[in-house]
């Protein structure tokens, strides 16, 4: 005989949804979506009203129309006769090439700067820790600017290089640095120099086989290979050995003085470098600062453990600490090189030609077409974000613990 | 019954979005305050002084349009815009009217979707460069780096150009006048090329103006004028006019000095009509009957303007050329006030 009775069967009142804690998240659920919906939806009908009471539409063929203006920093063939989807594109690449640029850059000065930073020595200490709150509590805007305008007031203009200026080209007459940029020699591919750029290639391959056998090798047996060297001459012997044997086929072309501006050579152009500059040490400031977080939060019986083994301190770095600070300081990484991608964004401020300064600013201004050009704008940024987020999580679960 | 409330909504939100844009004249007046974009600052256009008030030719013409709206010269805010920023504001309604150096061309006015109001300054696209260059002419210019503002017709021109003479040049890009003007006595540029007013207005605010040289090419037609957003065109009436006013006060010689004098009552009928002694237009416009006398004792007519902000005794220096009225051989022509 059973003494348990049916629980009384509730009658549901219209209170239990605001009172009762099983419907009450799904009912704040259900406002907000309504909510939601609703701001979204007035966003859309105010935008086509406004559009409309403009008298405008929502085209994107203004992108095969021609643009009419000209771009000085191109990675692609274009000119004025160009259509306004080709300056779009070379603003894209413009972005991309800065923001490489400088994610590698960043990343260099920030581990560097991060791992000084927790240096015994007290001046060097002390002085990282100047550079990372000097940089970080600063505007990069401020940052681009000051470096832009020290860059073009502090060099000789063209001009001065000329007999008799005040100015003269460095290392052997090869490189100028002036208000404009600075030239460096391009070099000229003649024929069989792909041969030798394929060596060059193969070698890398090599050095990365290398260094995959000497780290198996190292986990099997604790032997240690001089990957340095190795990797150092299998850089330039290979390569240098073609180049030789092919008949020296790549030469330079030295910049030179002629007219207004040098010619030949390869400029890079002061806004390039400015915002290159600019964007690398504001955000190398805050990667230092993962990186010291990254390094602080393996704990320090790990080094002394290291010490006791015999490790050598460079060892215990880059065998014990650095491997597993790795796994604190990816994720944190992305966010900075995402930081930096939409940050490049600021190049107009120097009149660098990015696609914000080009599709975004110029194309925008020509055509009127605002709504359009901003959502391409922003889907671009979007699409850009994602891959690199999404190519950083593949090497960070490359790093990151593996549990067994 | 969900998706009612949903196309209600919809509806109301619709109907909220619709009301702003529509009558600027009732939008300035319940402001009342004229929202003008000027430049970021070009010496005789538009520039604040030393006391923070803006003044200049273009602004000239915001105060104009203010005194006959508002009954006051000062009740203007003024929005600096770079070449870049200035459509975007206009057409988003921030300003109720856009004074700035800004050239009437075809795509601004039916693309872009602007109503231009008139023309108060015929101006072309010039090229300054240092006298040490020792340049005479802008066909010798291969090779050399030109400063530009982006989001200009000066852009637009200078391709057309270089392209055409099959020169070739390096555009240094740049957003407002005082960056350029930098940029250009760093000698970060050998050339600056912008409308010759601007030029001659930039020069003047140089340390050494004689050291540089506006050289003969004027390469493009840069019909500079006001306008206002397309959509109300009784406030672009209320524009056109107050700059008709300005210019048809010159050719009538009704200036500051004159000006209650002559109200008082001429036997020119024109005059009496601008001034609101005789006929209605003041009414037509949805103004009262002394909107242009007001607007013309703003700054005065249109010569005394020129001639306080960018005239041949100012350190501009720019003579009437073709800003002169038509009767001394000039371009401006006025419709008639009737
Ligand atoms: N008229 C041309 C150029 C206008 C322009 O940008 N002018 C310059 C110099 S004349 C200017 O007003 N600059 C002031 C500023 O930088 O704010 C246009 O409408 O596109």
């Amino acid at each position: 005989m059973t003494t348990l009775t049916d629980p009384p069967k509730e009658s549901f009142r219209l209170s239990q949804l605001i009172y009762d804690t099983r419907y009450r998240s799904l009912t704040i659920q259900v406002v907000a979506m309504f909510l939601l919906v609703l701001a979204l939806s007035w966003l859309v009908s105010n935008t086509i009203q406004n559009l409309a009471a403009l008298g405008k539409d929502f085209d994107f063929g203004f992108l095969t129309n021609v643009a009419g203006y000209d771009i000085n920093q191109r990675l692609i063939e274009y000119d004025s006769t160009s259509t306004h989807g080709r300056a779009a594109l070379v603003g894209i690449l413009n972005t991309l090439l800065v923001a490489f640029l400088g994610c590698i850059l960043a990343t260099v000065i920030g581990v560097i700067a991060g791992v000084l930073r927790l240096s015994k020595n007290w001046i060097i200490a002390r002085l990282m820790t100047v550079y990372v709150e000097g940089f970080r509590n600063v505007p990069l805007l401020l940052w681009i600017i000051v470096i832009f305008a020290v860059m073009t007031e502090s060099t000789p203009s063209p001009r001065d290089f000329r007999e008799g200026g005040s100015a003269s080209m460095m290392l052997f007459d090869s490189i100028a640095v002036s208000n404009r940029g600075v030239y460096v020699p391009a070099p000229i591919w003649a024929e069989g120099s792909a041969i030798v750029v394929a060596v060059f290639l193969l070698s890398l391959v090599g050095i990365f086989l290398f260094r995959r056998f000497a780290r198996a090798r190292q986990e099997a047996t604790g032997q240690i290979l001089p990957v340095g060297w190795v990797a150092l001459g299998l850089f330039f012997g290979p390569a240098l050995i073609a180049f030789f044997l092919m008949g020296r086929p790549i030469s330079l072309e030295y910049p030179e003085l002629g007219g207004f501006n040098f010619t030949g050579g390869i400029q890079l152009r002061n806004s390039l470098i400015a915002l290159w500059l600019a964007l690398s040490l504001y955000t190398g400031a805050f990667i230092a600062e993962n990186v010291r977080g990254g390094i602080l939060a393996v704990s320090k019986g790990q080094t002394e453990a290291a010490f006791a083994l015999g490790l050598r301190p460079n060892r215990t770095m880059s065998l014990v600490i650095l491997p597993q600070a790795l796994r604190v300081i990816i994720p944190p990484l992305i966010s900075q090189y995402l930081n930096l991608t939409k940050n490049s964004s600021l190049a107009i401020a120097v009149g660098y030609m990015d696609v914000r300064s080009t599709l975004g600013g110029i194309t925008i201004n020509q055509t009127g077409r605002e709504l359009e050009g901003m959502l391409l704008l922003g889907l671009f940024y979007l699409i850009t974000s994602l891959v690199i987020s999404g190519v950083m999580n593949i090497y960070n679960n490359s790093v990151k613990l593996k549990e067994r | 019954m969900k998706k009612s409330v949903f196309l209600g909504a919809l509806t109301v939100a619709g109907l909220a979005a619709g009301v702003a844009g529509a009558a600027t004249l009732d939008d300035v007046k319940a402001r009342g305050a004229l929202n003008c974009g000027v430049t970021t600052g070009l010496v005789g256009f538009a520039a604040p002084d030393a006391n923070g008030n803006w003044d200049g030719f273009d602004v000239g013409v915001c105060r104009a349009v203010a005194a006959a709206v508002l009954g006051d010269p000062m009740a203007v805010n003024f929005v600096p815009t770079t070449g870049q920023t200035r459509f975007t504001a206009l057409a988003s309604g921030e300003i109720d009217l856009l004074a700035r150096n800004t050239t009437w061309t075809f795509s601004r006015d039916v693309d872009l979707k602007f109503e231009f109001v008139g023309i108060n300054y015929y101006d072309g696209q010039g090229f300054m460069v240092p006298k040490s260059l020792g340049v005479s002419s802008a066909k010798e210019l291969d090779g050399a780096t030109v400063c530009i503002q982006t989001g200009t017709t000066t852009e637009l021109n200078l391709a057309d150009f270089f392209r055409v003479n099959n020169i070739s040049y390096e555009p240094v890009p740049i957003e407002t006048n005082a960056e350029a003007q930098q940029q250009y006595l760093a000698g970060a540029c050998d050339v600056y090329t912008t409308d010759a007013s601007g030029l001659a207005a930039t020069r003047a605010s140089f340390e050494n103006p004689g050291d540089h040289v506006v050289l003969p090419e004027i390469i493009s037609k840069e019909p500079l004028g006001p306008l206002v957003r397309h959509g109300d065109p009784e406030w672009g009436d209320i524009a056109r006019w107050t700059l008709n006013a300005l210019i048809a006060a010159e050719e009538l010689g009704i200036t500051s000095a004159n000006i209650e004098e002559l109200s008082a009552g001429t036997n020119n009928p024109e005059i009496n009509r601008i001034l609101g002694t005789e006929g209605e237009l003041g009414a037509m416009l949805g103004l009262d009957a002394e909107w242009a006398k007001r607007a013309i004792m703003a700054g005065g007519n249109y010569g005394e303007l020129f001639e306080k902000t960018i005239g041949e005794n100012t350190p501009i220096g720019l003579a009437r050329g073709l800003n002169a009225q038509w009767t001394d051989g000039g371009l401006l022509y006025t419709p008639p006030f009737r």
